[in-house]
C-alpha cells in the first residue's frame, strides 16, 4: 500500500495593532464598535477620497520581514485589486502586487519532536482589509467598520508536511507577532486569519497535486483538526483510484467537519494595475535604520540561547521565551541575580506565571519587579529567609509594592541567625526529649533531621536550619 | 459693464474699497444667470425650446442660499475691518465633481444624480476660507469623459456664448461657458486631458491646467487619478494666477499632492518676458487622425487661422524681448492619444468601481434582485454610454492576457513623451526653453452634433493639450483672437512647477495684444 505524505502551505492574514486604519485616521481596531460607526469618507469609499498611507502600518511590515528575514525592498508599490463585491466598498483593493514591501524570508520551525522545519515565505505584502457581509435571510447587511484596517499578507511556500507542522509555524508566528508588537494576533478576533492549503502525494514524490483551499478557520486546534480530515479525506479519494478537485472548504466547528463552498473555476483577473493614487513607497536608509535600531532578539533565538548558555531544560527554555515582557523579565531578574538561572526559572514558570494568569497582567506590568525577585532569591541563597517565606513574599510584594527586604524587616520574618537564641531553644529541646536523645546517641544519626524540625517549629519557621542543626550536633555530643 | 462682467482682481478691490458689497457682486452674478443661463441641467430629458437653444445652460445647481450668506459674511468682515482673505467677495462655480458638503455632486451623471456629499474638497475649502463666494456647481461631460459636454446625463447640454449652436468643448463646458457668459469672474475645473484649456480655448477665457500635484485632488470625483489635474478658468490671467494662489499646496488628504513651497503668483506677473526662450514646433502644426478605414494614424496641417494665431502671438512675444526658438522637435506627441486612450481608460473603470448601487446613488431593479442582477441593472441604467465605453476598454486593456500589450506599452509611451519636455526644457540641452507656444486645440469650437457621437474622433479634440497630462507638467490656454466669431486659443507649456513663469508669459501676451480690436467683442448670448 503506498504511503502519503501531505504537502501544506498557509496564507495568513495579520491584522496590525496601529493606532488607526491604513490609509484614513479612523481607530484601526472596530472590535467594540456597532456597525458602520468607525468609518468615514475615505475608508468607505466615497467619490473623491484619497488614500493617504499611515507610516506606523509601513514600519511594522518592516519588523515582520526583518523577522522573517526577507529582503526588504527599499521601493515598492501599490497596486490596485479590482473586484466587486458589496462589502469592497472602492471596488478594488489596494495591496501590493509585484513589487511589495518584501521577498522572499523564511522561519525554521522547532518541533516538539526535536528536528526543525525550515518554512520558506513566498510572499509578504501589505494591504487593507474589506468590510464584512452578513447574510440575514434574504438580506445582505454589510459593516464597513472593518474597511481600511491594515494587514500583512504572508503566504508560505508548500513547505509543512503534517497537520501538527502547520499548527506549530502558526504557535511560532503567533509568538512572533506578540513579541514584535505587531498584532494581538487573537485568532477568535480575526486578528490572525489562516487559510490552508492542502494536498496528498506519494511519500518520496516531489511534485505538487491538485490542492484544496481550507476557509474560515478560527483557531490553531481548528487548523490542525481541519488539515487532518482534509489530508485523510484525501488520501481516501487517492487510494480509491479518484481524481482530487480544487476545492475551496470552509470548517464548520460545531460539527467538525469540513463543508465544500465552491469549484473554484479559473483563476480570476484582478486587473492589477499601481494606485495612482498613492506615490511609491520609498525607504531611506534613515527610516529603516530608525524603524530597525532597536530591533529585538527573537523569540527562537533567545530560546536557544537560554538551553545553551543557562543550561535551562528545552520545557523551561520554552515557557521563558513565550512572551516577551515575561522572557525580559526573566532576563533581567538573573541579571540582578546572578545566581543559578534554574532557580530563577522555578521562581518564574511555578510562581510568577500564576500571579500573570490570575491577575491577567503582563511581566511588566506586575508590582514585583525583576530586582525585588533578585532580592528574594539572595535572601534565601544567604540564609536569611527560608525558601517559604520566600515564596509567600512574592504575593506580599505584589499587593504592597513594598521592596522584599523591607518586608522581611518589618514584619520580622528573617531567619534567626543569632546563636544564643538558637542555642537556649536548641537546649530545651534536647533537655525535653531525652528519649529521643538516647535513640540518637545510640547510633540513628539521621534522627538530627528531626531535631532541626523541632527546633524550627519552635521558632516558627525563623530559625537558620544550618545553624540550629550546627548547635543540636554540638549538644547532642556530650 | 455690470459688477457681474469684472474681473476677480477688480471685483476684491472694489469690496476692499467699499465702492460695492459682496452682496451685491453676487446679486449681480444671480442677474446674469437668471438672463442667460436658462433651465438649469437635470435628468429631464423634455426636448429643447427654441428658447433653450439660446440659452448658456451651464449651471446643474446654484447654490443661492448658501452663497448670499457667504457673501454677508464677507460684508460683516469688511465693516469689522477685517481681512476676508485673498479672493474676497470673489463668486465662483465649481465643475460638478467637486465635492461640498450637503450639496448634490452629480459628476452630470444619472448614477450619481441623488448624491450628497458629506465632505467638502481641499481646493472647495480653500476658496472659501480666503473669502471666495461659491454661487453654483456647473455642467459637464459624464464623468469628465468628454470634449464638448454632448455627454452630459444633465440637459440641455451647455451652449458656446459666443454662438450657442456650438459645443462649449469639455469637460469643464459649463466651467468655460460661465465665465465667458459673464456669469462667475471665476470657475474650477479639471483637466485629464485638456478639460480645463479646451473648453477655454472654445469659449474664449482663459484656462489653467497646473503642474500634476500642485493642487489637491482630494475632494472631486476621479476620472485618471495619474492624469487629473483641478485647475482655474478665469478671464484673465491676473485671476487664473488669484485662483491657483488660493488653491495650490501639500495637502494631507492627498499624498500626491507636491509638498513643495508654492511660490508668489503675482509677484512677478508684470515682470514681462524679456530673456524668455519659447520655442515653437511643427509637431504641434499638424493634426494627427486615425484613418476609418485601415486605423493608420494620418497628419493633416491645423487650419491656417489656427497657425496664424500662434505666429502672431510668438511676434508679440518677440516684441516684447522674448527669444523665440523655432522648429522644436516633440516627435512622441502624436502617439499622446492612443497612449491616453489606453491608460486614462484603465484608470476610468478601476474609478467607477465603487458606482455599484450599494452605498450611494442610483440603485437598480428591486428590492430582493440577487446581487448580480443589482449591480447589472444599476451600472446599466446608471451609466451613460460614455462610462460604458471606458468600462469596457479599460477592462480589457488591462486584462492579464493583455496588459503587456496595451497598458504596459501605453505606460512606455508616456515615458517617451515625458522625456520629450525634459530635452527641452533641459537647463544644459540645446533648447533650454522656458515654454513651449502650441495652438490650444486643432480646431475652434464645433458644432453641437457635429461628431455624432464619435468618441475616438471626439478625443482627438485633445491631441494638443493632452501630452501635458502624460507629462504632468503645467500648461495654460490664451485666448488669442477669433474664427468666424469663434474664439481661438493658443497653450504655453513649461516645466515642472513653471505656472509663475507660464503666467508671467501669458500676462505679458495679454498686454501685447491688449490693444486689439477682438479684445473688445461680447459672446453672443451678452448681445
Amino acid at each position: 500500500m503506498t504511503e502519503y505524505e501531505v504537502v501544506i502551505g498557509l496564507e495568513t492574514h495579520i491584522q496590525l495593532n496601529t493606532t488607526s486604519k491604513i490609509f484614513c485616521s479612523c481607530k484601526a481596531d472596530s472590535w467594540d464598535d456597532e456597525p458602520n460607526t468607525n468609518i468615514c469618507p475615505i475608508c468607505s469609499g466615497l467619490p473623491g477620497t484619497l488614500p493617504v498611507l499611515n507610516k506606523a502600518v509601513v514600519e511594522k511590515g518592516v519588523l515582520l520581514a526583518k523577522a522573517m528575514q526577507a529582503q526588504i525592498r527599499m521601493l515598492s508599490f501599490f497596486d490596485r485589486k479590482n473586484y466587486f463585491y458589496p462589502d469592497l466598498p472602492k471596488g478594488y483593493q489596494i495591496s501590493q502586487y509585484d513589487l511589495s514591501l518584501a521577498s522572499g524570508g523564511y522561519m525554521d520551525v522547532p518541533m516538539p519532536e526535536g528536528y526543525i522545519r525550515r518554512v520558506n515565505i513566498h510572499k509578504l505584502h501589505l494591504e487593507e482589509d474589506a468590510g464584512k457581509t452578513k447574510n440575514a435571510g434574504n438580506q445582505r447587511l454589510i459593516d464597513f467598520n472593518r474597511c481600511g484596517v491594515p494587514l500583512i499578507e504572508m503566504v508560505t511556500e508548500p513547505d509543512l508536511r503534517s497537520a501538527n507542522e502547520a499548527a506549530q509555524y502558526l504557535i511560532r508566528l503567533r509568538q512572533l507577532l506578540r513579541w514584535l508588537n505587531i498584532s494581538e494576533a487573537d485568532m477568535e478576533k480575526g486578528h490572525l486569519r489562516c487559510d490552508a492549503n492542502v494536498s496528498v502525494r506519494p511519500k518520496g514524490s516531489d511534485q505538487l497535486f491538485t490542492k484544496t483551499e481550507i476557509k474560515n478557520v478560527n483557531s490553531i486546534d481548528n487548523i490542525r483538526n481541519a488539515i487532518e480530515h482534509e489530508a485523510q479525506r484525501q488520501i481516501r479519494e487517492v487510494s480509491a483510484g479518484r481524481r482530487i478537485v480544487s476545492w475551496t472548504l470552509d470548517w464548520d466547528e460545531e460539527k467538525n467537519e469540513l463543508r465544500k463552498m465552491r469549484s473554484k473555476e479559473t483563476e480570476a483577473d484582478y486587473r492589477y494595475f499601481r494606485d495612482p493614487d498613492l506615490l511609491p513607497l520609498r525607504l531611506s536608509d534613515q527610516w529603516l535604520g530608525d524603524i530597525l535600531c532597536d530591533f529585538p532578539e527573537l523569540p527562537l533565538e533567545r530560546r536557544a540561547r537560554f538551553i545553551s548558555q543557562h543550561n535551562l531544560p528545552e520545557y523551561d527554555a520554552d515557557i521563558l521565551t513565550g512572551e516577551r515582557n515575561f522572557s525580559d523579565f526573566f532576563e533581567a531578574a538573573l541579571g540582578a541575580y546572578g545566581g543559578d538561572p534554574k532557580k530563577v526559572s522555578n521562581y518564574l514558570i511555578n510562581d510568577i506565571l500564576r500571579m500573570l494568569n490570575e491577575k491577567g497582567l503582563t511581566a511588566n506590568q506586575l508590582k514585583i519587579t525583576p530586582a525585588y525577585l533578585a532580592q528574594i532569591l539572595k535572601m534565601v541563597d544567604d540564609g536569611k529567609i527560608n525558601t517559604s517565606t520566600g515564596k509567600s513574599l512574592l504575593d506580599k510584594v505584589e499587593t504592597s509594592g513594598e521592596s522584599p527586604e523591607s518586608i522581611v524587616e518589618r514584619e520580622g520574618l528573617g531567619l534567626v541567625s543569632d546563636d544564643s537564641a538558637i542555642r537556649a531553644v536548641a537546649e530545651k529541646i534536647v533537655a525535653s526529649h531525652p528519649k529521643e536523645v538516647e535513640t540518637y546517641r545510640s547510633g540513628k544519626e539521621t534522627l538530627i533531621g528531626w531535631f532541626t524540625g523541632q527546633v524550627m517549629r519552635e521558632m516558627r519557621g525563623k530559625a537558620d536550619p544550618q545553624l540550629a542543626t550546627r548547635i543540636l550536633l554540638e549538644l547532642l555530643k556530650k | 459693464m455690470e459688477l457681474c462682467d469684472l474681473t476677480a482682481h477688480e471685483i476684491t478691490e472694489i469690496i476692499r474699497s467699499k465702492q460695492a458689497s459682496a452682496v451685491e457682486v453676487l446679486q449681480s452674478c444671480l442677474k446674469r444667470i437668471a438672463a442667460v443661463d436658462g433651465k438649469p441641467g437635470s435628468l429631464d430629458s423634455a426636448a429643447e425650446s427654441e428658447e433653450d437653444r439660446k440659452k448658456v445652460h451651464a449651471f446643474i445647481s446654484v447654490l443661492e442660499e448658501d452663497a448670499l450668506q457667504d457673501a454677508q459674511k464677507v460684508d460683516r468682515m469688511i465693516q469689522n475691518g477685517e481681512d476676508p482673505g485673498l479672493l474676497a467677495g470673489v463668486p465662483f462655480s465649481a465643475k460638478d465633481v467637486y465635492c461640498v458638503e450637503g450639496t448634490y455632486t452629480t459628476a452630470a451623471s444619472k448614477i450619481l444624480a441623488n448624491f450628497k456629499s458629506p465632505y467638502t474638497a481641499t481646493t472647495i475649502q480653500r476658496l472659501k476660507e480666503k473669502g471666495a463666494i461659491l454661487v453654483g456647481k456647473v455642467n459637464l461631460d459624464e464623468f469628465t469623459y468628454g470634449s464638448s459636454n454632448e455627454s452630459s446625463a444633465f440637459k440641455p447640454i451647455p451652449r458656446n456664448p459666443w454662438n450657442t449652436a456650438y459645443v462649449t468643448g469639455g469637460s469643464s463646458g459649463g466651467s468655460a461657458a460661465s465665465v465667458a457668459a459673464g456669469e462667475v469672474p471665476l470657475s474650477l475645473g479639471t483637466d485629464t486631458a485638456g478639460s480645463i484649456r479646451q473648453p477655454a480655448a472654445f469659449c474664449g477665457t482663459v484656462g489653467c491646467k497646473p503642474t500634476y500635484g500642485r493642487v489637491s485632488r482630494y475632494g472631486i470625483v476621479a476620472f485618471a487619478s495619474s492624469l487629473d489635474c483641478p485647475g482655474p478658468l478665469s478671464r484673465d490671467v491676473r485671476d487664473a494666477a488669484l485662483m491657483l494662489q488660493a488653491i495650490a499646496g501639500a495637502d494631507r488628504y492627498d499624498s500626491t499632492a507636491a509638498s513643495l513651497p508654492v511660490p508668489n503668483y503675482l509677484a512677478a506677473l508684470e515682470d514681462g518676458v524679456r530673456g524668455k526662450r519659447i520655442g515653437l514646433s511643427t509637431d504641434y502644426f499638424q493634426i494627427s487622425y486615425p484613418d476609418p478605414e485601415s486605423g493608420e494614424l494620418l497628419q493633416k496641417p491645423v487650419p491656417d487661422e489656427i497657425l496664424a494665431a500662434v505666429q502672431h502671438a510668438a511676434d508679440i512675444l518677440r516684441d516684447a524681448g522674448a527669444e523665440i526658438i523655432e522648429n522644436v522637435p516633440m516627435p512622441n506627441t502624436r502617439y499622446a492619444i492612443p497612449a491616453f486612450f489606453v491608460i486614462s481608460r484603465v484608470e476610468a473603470a478601476s474609478n467607477l468601481h465603487r458606482y455599484d448601487g450599494v452605498k450611494y446613488g442610483y440603485r437598480g431593479g428591486k428590492p430582493g434582485d440577487d446581487l448580480l442582477s443589482m449591480y447589472r441593472k444599476t451600472r446599466n441604467e446608471g451609466f451613460g454610454m460614455q462610462p460604458k465605453l471606458r468600462v469596457l476598454m479599460g477592462m480589457y486593456v488591462s486584462g492579464a492576457q493583455y496588459a503587456e500589450q496595451y497598458y504596459n506599452r501605453a505606460l512606455k509611451v508616456r515615458a517617451m513623451i515625458r522625456r520629450d519636455f525634459e530635452r527641452i526644457f533641459d537647463h544644459k540641452g540645446s533648447y533650454r526653453l522656458d515654454a513651449l507656444l502650441t495652438p490650444t486645440t486643432t480646431t475652434p469650437a464645433f458644432q453641437i452634433g457635429a461628431m455624432g457621437g464619435d468618441s475616438v474622433l471626439m478625443q482627438y479634440a485633445d491631441q494638443f493639450t493632452v501630452s501635458a497630462n502624460h507629462a504632468g507638467i503645467p500648461g495654460i490656454s490664451l485666448p488669442a483672437g477669433f474664427s468666424n466669431g469663434l474664439p481661438i486659443g493658443i497653450q504655453l507649456l513649461g516645466p515642472d512647477f513653471s505656472e509663475a513663469s507660464l503666467l508671467q508669459i501669458g500676462r505679458a501676451f495679454e498686454k501685447g495684444s491688449a490693444a486689439e480690436p477682438w479684445r473688445t467683442m461680447k459672446p453672443e448670448v451678452l448681445k
